[in-house]
């Protein structure tokens, strides 16, 4: 390992100014759960850690039943799954800020860091996928918006340009008779990255029979994390049946590019693609009829 | 049994263990912890290819690099020759040995150690390694049994040639050597079967994923004293091995062993010990080099693949008329699989009139695989166990009835040669079968049960121990068999025992090897077994002594002395009686400190016998397997220390459960294992498992004082054929490749 500098920026300012004065060999530092071992690890170069948990900004964690969720980017994931309202809403999210790692990793990590990392395999990303959440990002030239499905462009790399750091996260308020739900499959039950995540949010009518939307996520099954809109949109409208669920659970299969690698193989991962789309979708619907 | 246990005060309780509270409170010293004025940090360079001729090696840039004290490659080493070396645990060919510790013309696997740098700090040992220049021919690998058998495949030794039975092949060959037991006329047996069933199995290459990554640091003294401060399953057996590789004489040498974090038989070879040694003697200066998790998994030896066949027939009546077993093991780059002790076990549970079993020893371009826990018999209890779930089901016969009809009994052969003394075969297998697991409930879909036994033949090897009188009624017991199991309880219950002192008044201490007489390695079972025996007998002559000195102080002839429950008596006349924690305090005044020493080699280890019972779960569209419910019965001769025996059973099984389902090293084309790191190399956590219950049986081995069997090793054999049998209750399938992870089930299943 080499020697690295160590800056705890108090401001979005200081740390986008430090970041486009370094480029490359600057990195944001919050949970560190991720860019410590990478650095031990030397996977690596690293020159300057810019500790943003000072900065008010990325801290923030704020939910209205009508504006919705702002989740600041070094927000960690036990203080999500604390909030009970948070919980209620968004319970696809807190599915899988529950499933990352162990207990004391939780306390370190958080959403922001898990989506910057860029991992293919990233939980939270699919629920953000399917919650629709918006990255807010500041740059040199200020602030901008980013839906989340473009958030990632490739095995650990972003949209973020030079200069450019992730602030927070947005995510609107759910929609009545909406819920939304996560999982990932791993050999073992905990302590493994996701072979294949799948994550799906869909909202009802009244009568909890027919889908009004849905959105399907993916996980570990292409370079980044992936947004099936075509799976997604053929449930609209459609009523709750296991006809229509396998069908975009085909549609979500085949937009799937898994590779082969330690963790599974590809054509494990598309069979995958499957059962697990499925298990989400029937996940998500039951929440919304089990909330009265 | 239950009767006979009363017989004994201290053996069968549960005493706290002696080095406990340092361990739960983080104060145990543990090799990494070591420190000393002016140590240097020492790292290795691995070689990046699985199979390359080293062209050159350039260290100018390395020994240039500010901050470096020193570097060292195989030119270091002393010229080995192609020689046979003794070292307590066979016999090893000195040139593959020094290779190992530093590839001299080739690198046979990736990571294989061809350098090391001792610097003012690890970091910048690390970087140093990357300006080491080695230029490299790189070769074809062969990474699987099968293919490196093949007459065209690429050779790893270019003077390897087999060995079967006597003979030298003249060409040369990755088949080390080729060993054949055979037992009756099996031809005959096969011929009258009424049933045969043969299968082919694979097993993957697994680690014993010991938490602690090995560690050691050396120093030379300016006298020529090396001494040497590590995590060792054998104090001694360092000391050999790095005296055989340094040619150095072992009266100057001095190996400390440190607490340890696991073994599993996985720290009997050494590997950075000699070059922590080779990089002190260099710099002057004392050097700690450690390794981490990925030089764990890929420079140090796991236990080998295989590819096992497995023929057994039987009569209708379930009785086996016949067994043919062929197994094929990876010895990794240098000879030395166990295919011995797998062909040793592979039947063992079984009375069985014909036999034959071939075994062959194949070099591949992995690391060159070391003991885990009953080496080689899990391999091939995998196949065998299999095919006797098979033959049980084809003839409708309950699989545990099936092994009473066949089991093994006292006086029976086993197919390399020895006829079982009194053994618990039996007994396990009817301990299972009236177990309420074996009766529960378990008809839901995809739910299967599932049977298997084991054997483990258990070793004796050498044991010294010291037992030193105090003068508060205390002993302290002064062994050279590192603690990995909760041996320093065990152990000083059985002093203990003879002494009628409770096991409290006991401090056992593992100490270096210039401070007890030899002790073989903590393996094979043997420590509780041997070192226990060895322990008895010093308790033994210090009760001697102490009853002389009795009989001195009372003026009486020491036939007229009796020790009983603690306490000296006189008899024929005079009523004197006195208590050893007081005798203790008049060892001054009646000739001195008394002390007692035992040492053995004792040849009647008994073997143990396992069977387990497991519960699984099958997720049908992922492949999954969940282990729902798991006991594992065990005869233990007699349990010193029962939760050390427990323990031992669960951990034995736990692995056992984890190279059942998902460990195994995932290698790329090109031998590189993608998957070095506890992440991806997937043990099972205490999330993955339900409580394991463990059943003690306790059928007393005739080959030592109290009965002892050795019980670390065989609860690792049954696991992987008991979950296999459990999944074919579950599916029908009869999975034959370890690990059934989820996509062979998958696949398996017809899913993908």
């Amino acid at each position: 390992m080499q020697d690295f500098s160590y800056v705890s920026a108090q401001t979005v300012p200081e740390a986008v100014a430090l970041l486009d004065e370094k480029g490359e060999k600057a990195r944001i530092l919050a949970g560190g759960t991720d860019l410590i071992v990478q650095v031990r690890e030397a996977r690596r170069d690293v020159d300057l850690m810019i500790d943003v948990k000072s900065i008010p900004e990325v801290n923030v964690l704020n939910y209205d039943a009508n504006a919705g969720l702002t989740l600041g980017a070094a927000v960690e994931c036990y203080k999500i799954y604390a909030v009970d309202a948070i919980c209620d809403a968004y319970p696809g999210l807190v599915d899988a800020t529950k499933i990352i790692g162990g207990t004391a990793i939780q306390g370190r990590a958080g959403v922001g860091g898990n989506l910057c990392n860029a991992s293919p395999a990233a939980d939270c990303i699919p629920p953000l996928i399917v919650l629709n959440a918006t990255c807010v990002i500041a740059g040199p030239n200020g602030e901008r918006e980013l839906p989340v499905e473009q958030f990632c462009t490739a095995p650990g790399q972003t949209a973020l340009e030079k200069g450019e750091m992730l602030v927070s996260m947005k995510i609107p308020a759910p929609a009545s008779n909406s819920s939304s739900f996560y999982l990932r499959f791993i050999p073992r039950n905990e302590m493994d990255i996701a072979v294949v995540g799948a994550g799906a949010s869909v909202t009802l009518d009244d009568a909890k029979q027919t889908i009004v939307s849905a959105r399907i996520g993916l996980a570990a099954v292409a370079p980044t994390p992936l947004f099936a809109e075509e799976a997604s949109a053929l449930l609209a409208g459609r009523e709750v049946s296991d006809a229509a669920i396998d069908e975009a659970a085909q549609a979500a299969q085949a937009i799937a590019r898994p590779i082969s690698d330690m963790r599974g193989t590809a054509e494990q991962r598309t069979h995958l693609v499957g059962v697990l789309t499925r298990r989400a979708l029937n996940g998500a619907i039951q929440r919304v009829r089990d909330t009265a | 049994m239950e009767t006979e246990k009363k017989e004994y005060k201290v053996i069968g309780t549960r005493p706290i263990r002696h080095d406990g509270v340092d361990k739960v409170t983080g104060r145990a010293l543990y090799g990494a912890d070591f420190q000393m004025t002016g140590l240097l940090h020492g790292r290795v360079l691995r070689s990046p290819h699985a199979h390359a001729r080293i062209v050159s090696i350039d260290t100018s840039r390395a020994e240039a690099y500010p901050g470096v004290k020193g570097v060292v490659t195989a030119k270091d080493l002393p010229e080995a020759e192609d020689r046979v070396a003794d070292l307590g645990e066979g016999a090893v060919n000195l040139k593959y040995l020094c290779d190992n510790i530093l590839a001299s013309d080739k690198v046979l696997y990736k990571g294989h150690a061809v350098a090391a740098v001792a610097a003012t700090s690890p970091h910048i040992a690390e970087e140093a390694c990357t300006l080491i220049d080695v230029e490299y021919e790189v070769l074809p690998p062969v990474l699987e049994v099968r293919q490196a058998m093949e007459a065209d495949a690429p050779l790893l030794h270019d003077t390897l040639k087999t060995t079967s039975m006597g003979e030298t092949a003249d060409e040369p060959s990755n088949v080390a050597s080729h060993i054949q037991h055979q037992l009756g006329d099996p031809d005959k047996g096969f011929a009258e079967a009424d049933i045969i069933v043969e299968r082919d199995f694979v097993t993957g290459t697994v680690h014993q994923g010991y938490i602690e990554p090995h560690n050691a640091t050396a120093h030379f003294n300016q006298d020529g004293q090396l001494t040497i401060w590590c995590s060792t399953q054998g104090a001694f057996t360092v000391r050999e091995q790095v005296a055989e590789i340094l040619q150095y004489p072992i009266s100057k040498i001095k190996v400390v062993p440190m607490e340890i974090g696991g073994g599993f038989g996985g720290k009997i070879s050494v590997y950075i010990k000699p070059v922590a040694a080779m990089l002190a003697k260099k710099t002057g200066k004392p050097v700690k080099v450690l390794m981490n998790r990925a030089d764990v998994f890929e420079g140090t030896g796991p236990t080998p693949a295989s590819y096992v066949r497995v023929k057994m027939g039987a009569t209708k009546d379930g009785k086996i008329t016949a067994a043919e077993a062929y197994l094929a093991f990876e010895a990794g780059a240098y000879p030395g699989a166990p295919v011995g002790p797998g062909a040793m076990c592979i039947f063992a549970p079984y009375s069985i009139e014909n036999v034959i079993i071939d075994g062959y020893d194949v070099v591949v371009n992995k690391p060159k695989t070391a003991p885990y826990r009953a080496p080689g018999a899990p391999n091939a209890a995998f196949g065998s166990e299999t095919v006797v779930d098979e033959l049980a089901e084809k003839l409708d016969i309950d699989p545990l009835e099936f092994r009473l009809i066949n089991g093994a009994k006292e006086g029976d052969r086993r197919a390399d040669g020895p006829v079982h003394p009194r053994i618990g075969c039996i007994e396990t297998v009817e301990a299972a079968k009236a177990h309420p697991h074996y009766t529960a409930p378990n008809g839901k879909k995809h739910h299967g049960r599932g049977v298997a036994s084991g054997y483990w033949f258990n070793i004796g090897l050498e044991s010294s121990v010291t037992i030193n009188v105090n003068s508060d009624g205390t002993i302290n017991l002064i062994e050279g068999s590192t603690d990995i199991g909760g041996t320093r309880a065990s152990i000083a219950m059985q002093a203990a025992e003879v002494l009628g002192i409770p096991a409290e008044s006991v401090n056992p201490s593992v100490v270096d090897t210039n401070s007890v007489g030899y002790t073989a390695v903590t393996g094979g079972s043997r420590t509780t077994y041997a070192t226990g025996y060895a322990a008895y007998e010093a308790a033994q002559e210090v009760k001697q002594k102490m009853i002389a000195r009795a009989a001195k102080l009372w003026e009486v002839d020491e036939a007229n002395v009796q020790f009983a429950d603690g306490e000296f008596s006189s008899i024929n006349g005079k009523e004197e009686q006195i208590s050893f924690r007081d005798l203790c305090a008049q060892l001054g005044q009646t000739g001195g400190p008394v002390v007692g020493s035992g040492t053995v080699n004792p040849g009647g280890a008994g073997g143990a016998y396992a069977t387990h019972v497991v519960d699984v779960a099958v997720d049908e569209e992922t492949g999954k397997v969940e282990v729902l419910r798991y006991t594992a019965v065990q005869d233990a001769g007699r349990a010193i220390h029962p939760s050390y025996v427990e323990g031992q059973i669960q951990g034995g099984a736990v692995q056992g459960i984890g190279w059942a389902l998902n460990e195994e090293y995932i290698y790329n084309d090109e031998g590189t294992m993608t998957n070095a790191s506890f992440l991806d190399y997937r043990m099972p956590t205490c999330l993955d498992l339900p409580m394991i219950d463990a059943v003690i049986v306790e059928v007393p081995n005739p080959g030592h004082p109290y009965g002892v069997r050795g019980v670390g090793e065989v609860p690792i054999v049954p696991p992987m054929a008991a979950i296999a049998n459990a999944i074919y209750d579950a599916i029908g399938i009869r999975m034959t490749e370890l690990p059934m992870s989820p996509d062979r089930l998958l696949k398996a299943m017809g899913k993908i």
